[in-house]
């Protein structure tokens, strides 16, 4: 079974929000990759999203802008990034998304792309740019073929008929961005989101969702997991990557906090 | 395709797309704005109150119709004959009016109270600043951090007509990353903003609705043609394409004709091979920029690559998904001219007609001696803009 499905099968009501946390690949130095993950992994992550840096990336804003900006400096590239995630299944267990923009998944060629997932252990990707319509009729069975998710997005502004339509066609999660926004705009959850979120959970979705943009610490953390199975953050954890003097640390301390694990208890 | 039983138009198709190019690659969070916008562009466009708007104020606001001009010296020069289109003329300078005006109109009637919209030598930011003034409408303009210090004068226009000029700072903070800056301002401001895009780039409906609004130009063309020379058709129409907005505009109507030979000019910058080149055809291959699948200059891997052209109303890294499917079907001819070829080009219009041209209109002067017109021929050439923004660059050029 596909690790993000599972993940959220094995979720028992009274646990508490998963943890879904971004950071850029290549960022901040071209092979600090896999130390992120593996510490995000070490710090109790539950699920992570790999970026792909792109040199266009419409629905970010400046944080994960200028990280993409970086990564690109630093030499990445998805050629790269499959390179370093070779051997990533040795020791990393929670399920890995790739999010990027398609242009660069065109390039790489959509069924090398899927099957490179396949390969070193990619479950889902997240690629905001790409088109309901056209990942279902050109796209839908390869990533089929080769067990990769295709995660959607919803706004406060998707109409109901839009989400039913993405619920339908979504396995895993819905990614459930919070605010009329690009990412990194706001933080906190407000009356509005409230009455957006209570929307959601009315409809009766059969898929999880999890909410993003706006989150960045255990109290929107909480907040967020109280409206859905869980959240997401980025752009507050591409910070702590700008500002870290001691990676390894800092992100599974930046975890724990988040989760409210106590510092002392190895997961 | 079924296409080749009937005559073809290439238009845009009834799911957005030209041929495999075309299309909504928008991130969910823009899918609302843009679909509202598809829903109603066409029956707002084709409602004879809209029209009745829009023709007057081009009319009597922009200075319509601009005249089609036969430049007898320039034509003696070529052996043949040669028709400027004069969207110089236009208010404000170049043909980016006639899009605004419509977009304008356009924001309007979908009850939005603010514009936003990018620039890159700041020619479409004067002329949405110009309508935001008129319509009473706030307007916002992102500009690349470097455009701006290198287009203070159009700067300063957009600011005394009471717009924001707002630098993109990211990326390489020129046309494209003002562009993106736009879409995201959008994308944060979904319910009572429209955003303006200047070319015939970006998701459906953009290019097809900026190409209407541009096809005024080869409207005139015909009835103004035949009332020179009496023929039906042109033999050549020649225009520059950087997003493409004046070619889109002036083949606009010859579409479906294809006796008449429509040349696209590319800017190739300091040569094709030099690395320091905006020829998109030339350099680029296919895939998806602001949101439409269509040919652009990009790396292996994918990433956005920065062009280059003495032109900044030229130096866009994409052309708009009709031109894709022009160049890959092969109804459309491309041709380049470097810098060095449209400053040449540009002195030898004003030293034989007296018309100072801008940079970009300069491009497509350039190939006339490529063309291998005969003398019977007709060449009609869009003279997009007007020469007064580049002075500084053409100054470099006087000894």
């Amino acid at each position: 079974m596909n690790r993000i499905t599972e993940l959220f099968q094995q979720k028992q009501p009274g646990d508490g929000g998963l943890l879904n946390v971004y950071f850029t690949a290549g960022f901040p130095e071209l092979n600090d990759t896999t130390r992120v993950l593996q510490a995000l992994q070490d710090g109790g992550v539950d699920l992570v999203e790999i970026g792909m840096p792109y040199s266009d990336p419409v629905a970010d804003g400046e944080t994960i802008q200028k990280s993409n900006d970086r990564a690109l400096e630093n030499g990445m590239s998805v050629k790269i990034l499959f390179e370093q995630l070779h051997n990533m299944r040795e020791k990393v267990f929670v399920p890995v998304l790739l999010m990027g923009y398609v242009n660069p998944v065109l390039q790489y060629g959509v069924e090398n792309f899927c099957r490179k997932c396949a390969e070193v252990g990619v479950d889902g990707l997240i690629l905001p740019d790409m088109p309901m319509d056209v990942y279902l009729n050109e796209y839908k069975s390869i990533f089929d073929r080769y067990g990769i998710l295709n995660i959607f997005l919803i706004t406060p502004q998707t109409s109901e008929k839009r989400i039913r339509q993405i619920d339908e066609i979504s396995e895993g999660f819905i990614y459930t961005v919070s605010s009329a926004s690009v990412t990194g705009s706001k933080t906190g959850v407000s009356a509005d989101m409230e009455s957006y979120f209570a929307r959601l959970n009315a409809m009766n979705l059969k898929n999880p969702r999890l909410i993003g943009f706006g989150i960045k610490d255990n109290a929107t953390f909480t907040q967020a997991s109280q409206q859905a199975a869980g959240a997401i953050i980025g752009s507050a954890f591409i910070r702590l990557l700008q500002e870290t003097s001691d990676l390894e640390q800092d992100v599974k301390s930046f975890v724990r906090s988040v989760k409210n694990y106590p510092e002392t208890v190895e997961i | 395709m079924e296409e080749t039983l009937e005559k073809k138009t290439y238009q845009v198709d009834p799911s957005g797309y030209y041929g495999s190019f075309g299309g909504a690659f928008i991130p969910e969070m823009l899918y609302p704005n843009v679909e509202e916008l598809r829903e109603n562009y066409l029956q707002i466009i084709n409602d004879p109150s809209f029209q009745k708007s829009y023709n007057d104020l081009l009319r009597d606001y922009v200075g319509r119709p601009t005249p089609l001009y036969r430049a007898n010296r320039l034509s003696d020069k070529y052996n043949t004959n040669i028709f400027l289109k004069r969207e110089d003329l236009c208010h404000t300078g170049a043909h980016k009016v006639n899009n605004t005006i419509g977009q304008i109109l356009m924001a309007q009637r979908l009850g939005k109270k603010r514009i936003v919209a990018e620039t890159g030598a700041g020619q479409h930011g004067v002329a949405t600043a110009t309508v935001c003034a008129l319509m009473n409408l706030e307007c916002v303009v992102y500009m690349g951090e470097l455009d701006i210090e290198r287009q203070a004068p159009n700067v300063a226009r957009m600011k005394m007509l009471g717009a924001e000029v707002r630098p993109a700072t990211c990326g390489s903070r020129t046309l494209k990353d003002a562009t993106n800056e736009a879409m995201r301002h959008w994308i944060n401001n979904p319910v009572d903003t429209h955003y303006i895009i200047g070319s015939v780039v970006g998701p459906h409906p953009y290019p097809d609705m900026v190409a209407r609004f541009q096809s005024i130009i080869s409207e005139e063309i015909k009835w103004q043609l035949k009332a020179h020379t009496g023929k039906e058709n042109p033999d050549y129409v020649l225009a520059c394409v950087g997003g493409g907005s004046n070619a889109a505009g002036a083949f606009y109507h010859y579409l479906a004709d294809e006796d008449v030979k429509l040349v696209a000019v590319e800017a190739a910058g300091m040569g094709i091979s030099s690395g320091h080149s905006a020829a998109t055809t030339a350099l680029g291959k296919p895939g998806v920029l602001h949101g439409s699948r269509t040919i652009l200059m990009q790396t292996d891997d994918g990433q956005v690559v920065e062009p280059f052209s003495i032109s900044a109303g030229l130096d866009y890294p994409g052309i708009g998904p009709q031109h894709a499917y022009l160049f890959d079907s092969g109804r459309g001819i491309f041709l380049s001219a470097t810098d060095e070829e449209a400053v040449q080009a540009a002195f030898e219009l004003t030293r034989l007609e007296g018309i100072i041209p801008a940079l970009e209109s300069s491009h497509a002067l350039a190939v006339l001696g490529r063309l291998g017109a005969a003398q019977s021929e007709t060449v009609v050439v869009n003279l997009s803009g007007r020469g007064d923004k580049d002075m500084a660059t053409y100054m470099k050029y006087i000894d």
